[in-house]
This record gives C-alpha cells, sequence and structure tokens, in this order.
C-alpha cells in the first residue's frame, strides 16, 4: 500500500505485468474509490459546465459521458475530468483526487460569477469500482438488471449491482472495454466481492495503481501532475481533440486560439526506445547534450513489451518517424517517434 | 522464500557466494519482491573494476529503477548474458540467478558482510 492523495492504494496486488495482462485479455477490478465527484446543478448548471469544461457539455446528452480540462484562463490544466449529464440541469464532474480539493474551489468561484446553480462536492457518497478488460461485460451483466449492452462506449445508465444502488458507466483508464460502477460507499465491499465472485469464470484479478499506470500509458491516456498540468496547455499536450471549439464561453479558450493561429513550440509525443533502455518520468529529452524536452511518463510496458513513453520535444522533432534522444543516466540513447494510441483494442 | 547459508548478504539486498577467488552476485528474493517484476538490467563488462558499496549497474522492473551495489571491491570476471535476455528469472529464482562474477580483491570483505542469520534478522 501506498499513500495515494490522502488515500491508501495497493500498487499491486499479485504483480503489475499478471495484473496489466489480465485487463488485457480476461479482467482486472479496481478499486477507485478515491477520485473526487463534483455535481453541479441548477437552472444555469449548463452554463456553469460550458465556463469550467473545455469540451463542449451542450452537446452531452443525458445519460453520456465527454472527457474535458478543466483549465486555467491561460490554457493550461488544473486538472482532466469526466463530466457526466445526469440530468438537463444536473452534471457530475469525476476529477482527480490530488485535485479535488484545488477543482471545487476552484469551480465554486466560478460559477459565483455566472450563474444559479449549487456545486457540491459529493465524493464521499461515492465509491467507484472500475471492472476493466473484454469480459467485464460477461462478469458484470449476471450481477444487474440493465442490459450492459445497450449501454454505448462514454454512456452511463443507472439501476442496481449486486442489489446496491448503482450508476453503471462504460468508461475506463485502460484502453479495454469496460465499466465504471458508482456505488454508496457503505456497501461497496459486497459489490466489490459480488464482483470478484461473479469474474470467477473469466479469473478475474484485482489490479492496483502499478497496472492501472501502465495500462493507460498503452493506451495514452494522459496522467495528470505527468503528462500535463498547469504549465501545459491542451494543445501542447495533444489534447486538441477535446476542446470543443462550439462552446464560445470555457474559460482559456482565448488562449488557446491564440496558440492554435500562433502554433505551439513544443508538443506532447508518443515514443519508442531505439537503443536498449527504459526511459522514465523526469529524464531529459537531448540535443546536442542539452536539455530540449522532457519525459513524461515511460516504462517498459507488459503487453506491448516495449520501452515506450511519452515527452515534450520541440516541434520540429514531434513527427511520427523523429528520431530524439533521451538522456538514461547520463548516456543518450536513442529513441523514435510513434503515433498514439500505442495500443488500440482490436 | 529461504535465504541459503552458502553466502553472504548486503543491507542493500545483494547475495555474493564466493568459491576461490570468485564471488557471484545476485539480488535476494526480498530485492525482487520490492522492486516487481523485472523488465531490464544493466551489468558492467567483463573487466571493468568494482568497488565496495559503488553502483555496478542497474536494475529495472516495470514501476521504477533500482542500482545495483557491488558487496566487494574486485574485478568483474563474468557476466551472466542470461540474465541479461531474461531478466524476468530474477524474479522467479532470485538465488540461483548470478548477474556478475567478481574476482575478489580482498576475502576479509566477504567475511564482513551479514550471514544468512544476521540479513534476515535486517528484514524483520
Amino acid at each position: 500500500m501506498v499513500p495515494f492523495a490522502g488515500w491508501d492504494m495497493p500498487v499491486e496486488y499479485t504483480g503489475i505485468t499478471a495484473e496489466h495482462m489480465a485487463v488485457r485479455t480476461r479482467a482486472g477490478v479496481f478499486d477507485v474509490s478515491h477520485m473526487g465527484e463534483i455535481e453541479i446543478a441548477g437552472k444555469d448548471a449548463l452554463k456553469a459546465v460550458q465556463r469550467i469544461a473545455c469540451s463542449d457539455p451542450s452537446t452531452l446528452e443525458v445519460g453520456q459521458a465527454q472527457l474535458a480540462g478543466l483549465l486555467t484562463p491561460d490554457g493550461t490544466f488544473l486538472d482532466d475530468m469526466l463530466v457526466y449529464r445526469m440530468g438537463p440541469s444536473h452534471f457530475m464532474l469525476v476529477v482527480n483526487a490530488s485535485n479535488a480539493a484545488k477543482d471545487y474551489a476552484w469551480i465554486v468561484e466560478q460559477v459565483k460569477a455566472v450563474s444559479d446553480a449549487a456545486v457540491v462536492d459529493s465524493s464521499s457518497r461515492y465509491a467507484l469500482i472500475a471492472v476493466q478488460g473484454p469480459a467485464s461485460i460477461d462478469v458484470v451483466q449476471p450481477l444487474t438488471g440493465v442490459p450492459l449492452a445497450d449501454i454505448k462506449y462514454y454512456w452511463f445508465a443507472h439501476g442496481e449491482v449486486a442489489g446496491a444502488r448503482a450508476t453503471i458507466s462504460r468508461t475506463g483508464y485502460t484502453g479495454e472495454d469496460g465499466f465504471e460502477i458508482f456505488v454508496p460507499p457503505n456497501v461497496a465491499e459486497r459489490v466489490w466481492d459480488a464482483i470478484l465472485q461473479s469474474g470467477r469464470s473469466v479469473d478475474i484479478v484485482p489490479a492496483g495503481l502499478g497496472a492501472r499506470d501502465t495500462l493507460r500509458l498503452e493506451a495514452s491516456m494522459r496522467l495528470y501532475g505527468n503528462d500535463m498540468d498547469e504549465s501545459t496547455t491542451a494543445l501542447e499536450a495533444g489534447l486538441g481533440w477535446m476542446i470543443g471549439w462550439t462552446n464560445e464561453q470555457f474559460i482559456g479558450r482565448d488562449a488557446l486560439k491564440k496558440q492554435k493561429e500562433a502554433g505551439v513550440s513544443r508538443k506532447l509525443v508518443g515514443f519508442e526506445m531505439i537503443d536498449r533502455g527504459i526511459a522514465r518520468h523526469g529524464y531529459q529529452v537531448v540535443r546536442d547534450g542539452r536539455p530540449v524536452g522532457v519525459v513524461t511518463s515511460g516504462t517498459q510496458t507488459p503487453y506491448l513489451k516495449k520501452a515506450i513513453g511519452m515527452a515534450y520535444v520541440p516541434t520540429d522533432v514531434s513527427r511520427t518517424g523523429s528520431e530524439i534522444e533521451i538522456d538514461i543516466r547520463g548516456r543518450a540513447l536513442k529513441a523514435r517517434v510513434v503515433p498514439m494510441p500505442f495500443y488500440k483494442r482490436a | 522464500m529461504a535465504y541459503p547459508d552458502d553466502r553472504n548478504y548486503t543491507k542493500d539486498h545483494e547475495w555474493i557466494r564466493l568459491s576461490g577467488d570468485i564471488a557471484e552476485v545476485g539480488i535476494t528474493d526480498f530485492a525482487q519482491q520490492q522492486l516487481g517484476d523485472v523488465v531490464y538490467i544493466e551489468l558492467p563488462d567483463a573487466g571493468t573494476k568494482v568497488t565496495a558499496g559503488q553502483s555496478f549497474g542497474n536494475i529495472e522492473s516495470v514501476k521504477a529503477v533500482s542500482e545495483l551495489f557491488a558487496p566487494v571491491t574486485g574485478e568483474v570476471v563474468e557476466v551472466n548474458d542470461h540474465v541479461k535476455a531474461r531478466p524476468e528469472v530474477v524474479n522467479t529464482a532470485p538465488h540461483d540467478t548470478w548477474m556478475i562474477k567478481i574476482k575478489v580483491s580482498n576475502h576479509g570483505e566477504v567475511g564482513a558482510l551479514l550471514d544468512s542469520t544476521q540479513y534476515q534478522g535486517l528484514l524483520g
């Protein structure tokens, strides 16, 4: 167990590789109750969310979710989050645990300025259990009357799971099919046990933070604090697809628009090591011995069995196929810029 | 897993087994458990001089990189290419997997290290 944003979190149960492979080939279950939930409701809820989410939440139907950045006026990330439209005037934002308090304070301040909407930090009302992997549906379906096949990717439904009131979201942070299940904390353990029991037929395993990190890296999902933060913009982080330009209200829009017109000077790219070595978070990208960028995430990943990573590099070497050098403990080792995601499910 | 008493151990969780002038060096079961799945091992070439307590290489798991420390001073006379090619054997058989063989300069350094009982005492 390791301390993580005030929570004690397991890094691994049986081993990162075994857990990672289980999720890629069968199913794994993660306790991600540490994630923060912030709800916004009231007459002007949509207006409020349009202001703080860089996507375009007005395009969301009730029962649908989307990824978005919570941006500063400079277009940099306070956090990234999932925006759920629970009702016409009711949204839930799922944010990173380490940022939940900061996010809440920011959102309250922004919403107060514009609208008639209440903001509630409801993190303590939800436990969150993620079942991920190609066999996820076989694991969860026996536990619920909700027809899971009808829930499309990035949609959600309400119902019961193992007798507990639940919101079942077809989302995840692994690059696999799966469900994220919000339940009241007092029944979370029961739901967890029921999932493990139901998953026996597919040899489900509990999976920890370690596998969560390697899975999301293979799927090129950014990790806040590693791959983007308050010093990097959505465009630099390669998350332009997250921006809802049709939303004219969001904070950071002007800065991003200017940056888009001017072009970015650095960009987050995916790379694969050419030389033998593993690049890790914080290692420098070098050119002629001088630092020109930084590795934000990197490891030898269990499924692809390659040393991969993400790094901010100058735009002139950001194209696929460009060769870069990474300082790995004093040696400049070659890597190649490759398209992301590294892994895409069939 | 048992810690064999045919060898010595360091506080940095390496083991060393001396036979004549030549010592095999590997990492302990405790060390491999802490590291998790080992994916890469960087070792010096034969002929490299190593110094007791100094780093002679690196071992990387999925989650982290750690330095390997020489238990004694001497010269690397052989490197285990098998373990470089298949680093996961460190997880499955840590005490049967030597990484380098060192020609030891001073036998006294080996005797000064922990024995099996002392090492297990350190692990608590």
